[in-house]
């Protein structure tokens, strides 16, 4: 057993090369770019709210950083309530006319 | 004129009080005036290492605040004449630090010495600030870990923007000094190699520290690991790095695992 962890035994300096490389990528941009994520954030809250009410603890904003691609991922949990609303469409949320439209 | 080297590294325990202690011992020995001062109030600990700690009367923050003259703070070390200390306060907090202080205490010691060499707290609040602030160059010191890479390139950042130099739009020199490097550990993978952490951090390589008992032996002593065996790996790897401080060239040997096959099968249980 002991034989075969002693040959199993991955290096594990390659990981953590590569792990301080794609961290430090993102880091070496400046303070700004931390703060990125909760003014994005407040953005989404601002542009949804516009049209259908949300509660903004229930917008979650996360970015998975990869090292040639990052994924931005927004999950917005809007109530089944708001869901019946939308279909009926209320004068208060009605969407506005697109651009030349009569 | 003394040039004023900050000993920095972001992170806790990767061996900026061990190195200023080394490197100020290897220096003074070498016929430098040299004084080491301790930024870390509140958890001073170069006297410690320097076996001082019983000859503290008067620290950093009792000049810095004009209740003790610099000649009374200054305490020469016992074994090397031309080696002085300025001890932290061990009981004010670091906001006593001040930034008019620490310049003109700095500008005071200028002309008596060749080297000023400031030992940075861990962080990057007002203490390693200071340390940092009024230095001609720096010695960035990392461990081949992660968190210390990841510390060190936020240090680098701070050393190019916040200092007195980097203020005047001039550059910053740093230099880096890889301590705890194992290279046996290194050879099998297991651990950041040095081309590895230079590739990250991209500032030139000032030297590399081997991981040795040694570097214990001489804190439970309370003398510089570089007079308590200057024979040992540490201790020479110190010295090379004062010499090139110096100006010196003396060439750079990256530790390779000398060991053979037989002791790497059998010696890394004892290891």
């Amino acid at each position: 057993m002991r034989l075969m962890t002693l040959f199993n035994r991955q290096p594990t300096a390659k990981t953590a090369q590569h792990r301080l490389q794609v961290l430090l990528m993102h880091e070496r941009g400046g303070p700004g770019n931390t703060d990125l994520i909760p003014i994005l954030r407040e953005d989404i809250v601002a542009a949804i709210s516009k049209r259908i009410p949300v509660d903004p603890d229930k917008v979650q904003v996360k970015v998975e950083r990869g090292e040639s691609v990052s994924l931005l991922e927004i999950d917005i949990e809007i109530s089944t309530i708001t869901q019946h609303l939308l279909q009926r469409r209320p004068a208060s949320y009605d969407l506005p006319r697109a651009a030349g439209a009569r | 004129m003394a040039h004023v080297l900050v000993v920095t590294s972001g992170k806790g325990g990767v061996g900026k009080t061990t190195s200023t202690a080394a490197l100020g011992a290897a220096l003074a020995s070498a016929g430098e005036r040299v004084v080491v001062i301790d930024f870390d109030v509140g958890l001073r600990n170069l006297d410690l290492l320097m076996g001082a700690e019983r000859r503290v009367v008067y620290d950093l923050i009792h000049v810095v605040q004009g209740a003790a003259k610099l000649t009374q703070a200054l305490i020469r070390d016992k074994r090397i004449d031309s080696l002085f200390l300025l001890a932290a306060s061990q009981t004010r907090d670091k906001d006593a630090l001040t930034e008019e202080g620490v310049e003109r205490v700095i500008r005071e010691l200028r002309p008596f010495f060749d080297w000023i060499i400031c030992d940075s707290p861990a962080g990057i609040e007002r203490g390693a600030s200071l340390a940092m602030r009024y230095a001609d160059s720096a010695i960035v010191v990392a461990n081949p870990e992660v968190s210390s890479v990841r510390d060190s390139d936020r240090i680098i950042g701070l050393l190019d923007s916040t200092t007195t130099k980097a203020r005047h739009g001039e550059q910053m020199e740093k230099y880096l000094l890889l301590t705890r490097y194992d290279a046996a550990r290194a050879s099998r993978g297991e651990m950041l190699g040095v081309e590895d952490v230079l590739d990250i951090l991209c500032i030139p390589l000032l030297g590399i520290i081997p991981e040795s008992k040694e570097v214990l032996n001489a804190s439970n002593v309370g003398t510089p690991v570089t007079l308590n065996n200057p024979a040992s790996a540490p201790a020479r790897a110190y010295n090379d790095v004062a010499r090139r401080l110096k100006g010196e060239e003396v060439p750079l040997v990256v530790p390779s695992d000398k060991s053979g096959l037989l002791n790497k099968l059998f010696g890394r249980r004892a290891a």
